[in-house]
């Protein structure tokens, strides 16, 4: 993995880490990014780490795009000898699969899906040879997932699953994009899930809904009360299957303004993860739901 | 409060110079598409450059005044009315309490910014009054105008400023056809020869989906993609990457045909790969296109485009010394 450089206009350098995705190219993008904002270079206005890759904005008037290359520059290389451990929160993120309203959109855009024959969970439960739609849930839910880039709209995160490349979960979007996707979706495309924060087109697949709503430019949502966007890159998610009753009292929870969502912190070592990611993700998974 | 809405235009909405900072988290920067303009405007009436004004797109609002206030126009030629009789474009102009603003029909360009003595008074949101609609933040309560809005202006600051104007020179506007200057790059290794050469060589037309996300272009030759197996997790298409972030004035070309800039309001990132940038003193211009018109790429190295971005800063700076 070398990272290629290249300028995005006058006013931009875009980074990519590595072509294909890994945890390691987000650790990568993540840590440089994190040191970018450390050093506080004044003429830097944006810094967005994303899946494999980083971009940075600058004021050119203030830097000089080839200078602020070479101080990106001496600052991965410093960044590339620190370890990879961040502090960070894991999050349970509540899903009824198979929901009644995920279900009525698909059927409305059968015709630009690959399997107009099939939902999308049996489509993909079937391409990545899950006997059943129960063991896929299991799958998706059972190991938990970094948020490895937040955007595409306000806080929509990306997220990619803690287990080893065999075991990742890949589908295709759909053929051509939907109008309409129910706010709140919990989708999937190539090896990334997503949480759509609000209504609108999207490729996709839908898998299920979450009542946690994720971004709230009214800021009236208790726990969105001191920032309107949920999700951070790095923040860890769990999925935990939940039944309609669960929904329903999720949604009557947020309206009420009792809702809580179930949040730990946490240290994250990238080497320790990597030498037993099966119990770690299971330590991850007792610190949230104690199971 | 200010002015009243009698009819809000096409998509008119609250604008200042916009929102940095929160990228990361998928809010662009929002704030007016062509920025001269929008500073430009203000100083024709005595604001801080970063105030916030009203952008109208193709079709004017119609306003009543409820107060006395200094008015320009700047942008796009979309000549300004006052109880109906015209006034002049790049040129500020009284308004007294209980007159109309009404527009005549577009004549040039695409984007008007309507300033007005004192400012638009909305609730400033992460730093900017501007509207960020795909995120219903900031503006006038989340969405564009409406017929029967009521909007605040700021406190005006002294006496009228009536009949001050920007010289014809410095009133910046495309040409025909346009001419956006790029910055090949991100991913231009991944598109062939022949399409490098064909990019830059044919006329681009404006398409319909034209707006504050981004602006698309037709009738140029579809670019071919150099053959590769695709990277993990990049998707299938050739045209397709592991979702990254993308730089305002990027350009993809989803599936090789039709290439899209992002602009002020810009998705964020996503899974199609970038093969170069519109230079950032060229962003301005975009906004002022209008659907069918003509537009070429041209390639561009870096050195050109700070230069170009330093002549622009000339021109703005001699628009602050006459204001």
């Amino acid at each position: 993995m070398a990272t290629r450089y290249s300028f995005g206009g006058d006013d931009h350098i875009f980074a990519e880490v590595d072509e294909a995705m890994s945890l390691e190219a987000f650790f990568t993008s993540l840590s440089v990014t994190k040191a970018v904002k450390e050093s506080q270079i004044s003429a830097v206005t944006e810094v967005c780490p994303a899946n494999a890759s980083y971009q940075i904005k600058f004021d050119p008037d203030k830097i000089k795009p080839k200078d602020m290359l070479a101080e990106l520059k001496r600052i991965e290389s410093e960044a590339a000898s620190a370890e990879a451990v961040i502090s960070t929160r894991a999050v349970e993120i509540p899903v009824y699969y198979d929901d009644p309203w995920t279900r009525e959109t698909l059927m409305r855009f059968r015709e630009r899906h690959q399997d107009p024959n099939s939902t999308d969970l049996e489509y993909a439960a079937r391409i990545n040879n899950f006997d059943s739609i129960d063991s896929f849930i299991k799958a998706h839910s059972e190991s938990p997932w970094f948020v490895t880039m937040v955007g595409f709209v306000a806080g929509l995160p990306f997220m990619y699953q803690m287990v080893e490349r065999q075991r990742q979960i890949e589908v295709p979007k759909y053929l051509r994009p939907r109008t309409d996707t129910p706010k709140l979706t919990v989708g999937y495309g190539g090896c990334f899930a997503c949480i759509y924060s609000v209504r609108g087109a999207g490729g996709y697949q839908m898998f299920g809904i979450t009542p946690m709503p994720i971004y709230d430019p009214q800021q009236s949502i208790s726990y969105l009360k001191d920032f309107m966007v949920f999700f951070n890159p790095g923040d860890i998610v769990k999925f935990k299957p939940i039944d309609r009753n669960s929904y329903d009292e999720g949604v009557e929870a947020v309206e009420a303004g009792t809702f809580e969502p179930v949040i730990r912190e946490l240290v994250f070592s990238l080497d320790e993860f990597q030498s037993g990611i099966d119990e770690y993700n299971k330590n991850i998974g007792e610190m949230l739901h104690g199971n | 409060m200010g002015i009243r809405v009698i009819s809000p235009g096409l998509a008119t909405s609250v604008q200042d110079l916009g929102r940095p900072g929160y990228y990361h988290l998928g809010i662009p920067i929002s704030g007016g598409m062509d920025r001269y303009a929008l500073r430009c405007a203000n100083l024709l009436v005595g604001n801080a450059e970063n105030a916030a004004v009203l952008e109208a797109v193709f079709l004017g609002p119609e306003i009543e005044f409820t107060r006395n206030a200094t008015v320009s126009v700047t942008g796009a030629n979309l000549p300004p009315k006052v109880d109906g009789d015209i006034r002049e474009g790049w040129t500020s102009f009284d308004v007294k309490k209980g007159q109309v603003l009404s527009f005549e029909y577009l004549q040039a360009g695409a984007r008007a910014y309507i300033a007005i003595s004192g400012g638009i008074d909305v609730p400033v949101v992460l730093g900017s009054r501007s509207l960020y609609g795909l995120g219903a933040l900031g503006g006038f309560n989340g969405r564009t105008l409406q017929a029967g809005d009521e909007i605040g202006i700021g406190e005006k600051s002294g006496n009228s400023l009536a009949a001050r104007s920007i010289p014809a020179a410095l009133r910046r506007m495309p040409g025909s056809p346009a001419e956006l200057r790029v910055i090949s790059g991100i991913y231009w290794h991944r598109i062939t020869e022949e399409a490098k050469a064909n990019f830059f060589e044919d006329t681009w037309g404006v398409a319909s989906e034209a707006d504050r996300i981004g602006y698309r272009f037709q009738k140029g030759r579809p670019l071919s993609f150099i053959d590769r197996k695709q990277p993990f997790g990049a998707g299938s298409d050739p045209s397709n990457i592991v979702d990254s972030c993308y730089p305002y004035g990027s350009i993809q070309v989803p599936g090789g045909t039709e290439p899209i800039v992002l602009h002020r309001d810009a998705v964020s990132g996503g899974g199609y790969c970038m093969i170069g940038t519109v230079i950032s003193a060229d962003m301005d211009y975009i906004g002022q296109l209008q659907p069918n018109m003509d537009v070429n790429f041209a390639e561009v190295d870096l050195d050109t485009a700070l230069a170009v971005r330093h002549e622009r800063n000339s021109g703005l700076q001699q628009v602050r010394e006459i204001n």
